[in-house]
């Protein structure tokens, strides 16, 4: 049996997927919803605070994980903060909005905004890392264009 | 606790772009590891399977590989995460009484998607995703903030590839040994500043496959058993925004645990060998602290000390770790085999000499979300 599986190997086949997709239509919710509309509708960026432990989270969600209560107590945490961690990232990578390659350097960060427990992540407008420090001042960049995404936050600049 | 055993490891060798497919090689490991116990198929009373159906490019994988892993004509249960977690439940399953032995596999073809995709998908659709977030960058900003915190250097992390890659030359089933120095490491492609190329852990294919039986059952095998002394698992936050980036509390939580299941009070004494989930570089330091191997913030210190290095009190990834060969969710189960091969004096030139208590560790999620510690004795 042996012999006649090595002698069926001199060539080995590979298939691809194809072009297939699939394609998902995600629901906010209740919580990323009133978030992407603070964005939108006021360029301020929405936390939520647990009435049990104090802690607030940005981005909201329903639940407090350490917790497990609802949290109810919305938190407007305007636009400015300062960085927590940061990279810049010099390795090629594709947009997962397009799913086309885009430019690098691009510099990814974490801001913990004021008044907020968590970070948020999201990108800096500066790659070079020498001019760029941890717990430096930013302020987010709101696009002119909104559309209640993420993306209506054009990036941090530093202040 | 009853007493369990892994009676018997099967390992493919890890590489990029290996011609056999999901099944095939989910086949050699748990042949291999049936071979090495001594028994039959006819001898394993149920499977745990470890799946991941993005990297299978199929829905519910665990049900494709039910031949290749034994699972036909048995209870066969699947985890989507780490070996170290599946082992967890063969761990379980062999204790609930109803199953003698435990047969726990995975496979993992990674380079046959698109990884960097596939780790992209993991984050948040309508947020993190968007950003582009993937495996390096995030890794990228945990790096930092660890580095900040304690002063830890890049030679630092970088003199923990030098250590991997060279232990990988003495292990046959690693993808990638390496003579390098700190020099190489620093001067390797920057990626996502401070990680560079060097720093990362390659693309691998591969399978791995333990099983465990109760103290009745390994009497019955070929091998000489190798104990289970404690087991935990632990899960932090989900999003990096609200984690302690720098600092694994859900790592510590897990260690004591195990410690305290394995009666360890002092684990840079107590622990001859350890076998981690080093991903990346400055992971290995960071891992050393959460598991109590030096205090916070030393792991760098540690490191420069010798202390893990092959010859040194505690060597740390002998085989080369996952630097060396990451088959993603196979990695940490392939630290559990090599932890027993440790403690059964057959890991041949890596071999650290009179092991008697050994530690493996699994991470699960983006930048180590879950921890699973193994304490294990001969
Ligand atoms: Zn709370």
């Amino acid at each position: 049996m042996k012999d006649q599986a090595a002698n069926r190997q001199d060539e080995l086949l590979e298939i691809s997927s194809g072009k297939a997709e699939h394609v998902y239509y995600w629901h906010c919710g209740h919580y990323i919803s009133p978030f992407f509309m603070g964005l939108r509708d006021k360029k301020t960026i929405l936390g939520i605070r647990c009435s049990h432990c104090g802690r607030v989270y940005v981005p909201p969600r329903e639940v407090c994980g350490r917790c497990f209560k609802t949290m109810h107590d919305w938190v407007d945490l305007g636009s400015e903060g300062s960085i927590y961690a940061f990279t810049v990232v010099k390795l090629p990578y594709i947009d997962p909005n397009t799913g086309k390659p885009i430019k690098v350097p691009r510099t990814d960060i974490y801001v913990k905004l004021d008044g907020a427990d968590t970070c948020l992540m999201h990108w800096l407008d500066e790659s070079d890392e020498t001019k760029i420090t941890v717990g430096a001042r930013v302020r987010a960049v709101f696009k002119e264009q909104r559309r209640g995404t993420i993306h209506d936050i054009e990036c941090f600049t530093q202040i | 606790m009853e007493r369990v055993a892994v009676v018997g490891i099967g390992q493919t060798k890890y590489e990029k772009g290996k011609t056999k497919n999901f099944a095939e090689l989910s086949y050699e490991a748990t042949r291999k590891a049936l071979d090495d116990a001594g028994i039959e198929l006819s001898d394993i009373d149920n499977v745990v399977t470890t799946t991941n159906d993005f990297f299978d490019g199929r829905t519910i994988a665990c049900m494709a590989v039910a031949e290749a892993a034994g699972s036909y004509g048995r209870d066969a249960t699947n985890v989507e995460g780490d070996g170290t977690l599946s082992a967890f439940y063969g761990l379980m399953r062999t204790l609930s009484g109803v199953y003698g032995t435990t047969m726990v596999s995975a496979h993992c073809k990674v380079s046959e998607g698109s990884p960097r995709k596939i780790v992209n998908q993991a984050f948040d659709p309508i947020y993190d995703r968007l950003l582009g977030m993937d495996a390096i960058s995030s890794s990228a900003l945990q790096a930092r903030a660890y580095m900040q915190r304690f002063g830890i250097t890049e030679e630092q992390c970088a003199r923990v590839s030098v250590k991997n890659h060279g232990n990988a030359r003495n292990n046959p089933y690693a993808h990638v040994p390496l003579d390098i120095t700190v020099d190489d490491v620093m001067r390797s492609p920057m990626l996502a500043e401070p990680i560079k190329r060097l720093d990362t852990s390659p693309i691998s294919d591969g399978a791995c496959a333990i099983i465990l039986a109760t103290e009745e059952r390994a009497r019955r095998a070929a091998r000489k058993p190798v104990w289970i002394r404690g087991v935990a698992h632990c899960a932090d936050a989900y999003r990096l925004g609200e984690r302690d980036l720098a600092w694994s509390q859900p790592l510590e939580t897990a260690a004591r645990k195990a410690y305290r299941m394995a009666g360890i009070s002092h684990p840079s004494r107590e622990i001859d060998v350890a076998e981690v989930y080093d991903a990346f570089s400055y992971m290995e330091l960071m891992w050393y602290e959460g598991l109590g191997f030096c205090d916070r913030g030393e792991g760098g210190r540690l490191i420069d000390s010798g202390v893990t290095q092959m010859g040194g009190k505690l060597p740390v990834n002998p085989s080369g770790g996952v630097l060396s060969a990451h088959s993603v969710q196979v990695a940490g189960l392939a630290r559990i085999a090599e932890a027993v091969l440790q403690l059964r004096g057959e890991a041949g030139k890596r071999q650290v000499p009179g092991a008697r208590v050994a530690l493996a560790h699994g991470t699960g999620g983006i930048c180590a979300q879950t921890h699973c510690v193994w304490v294990l004795s001969n």
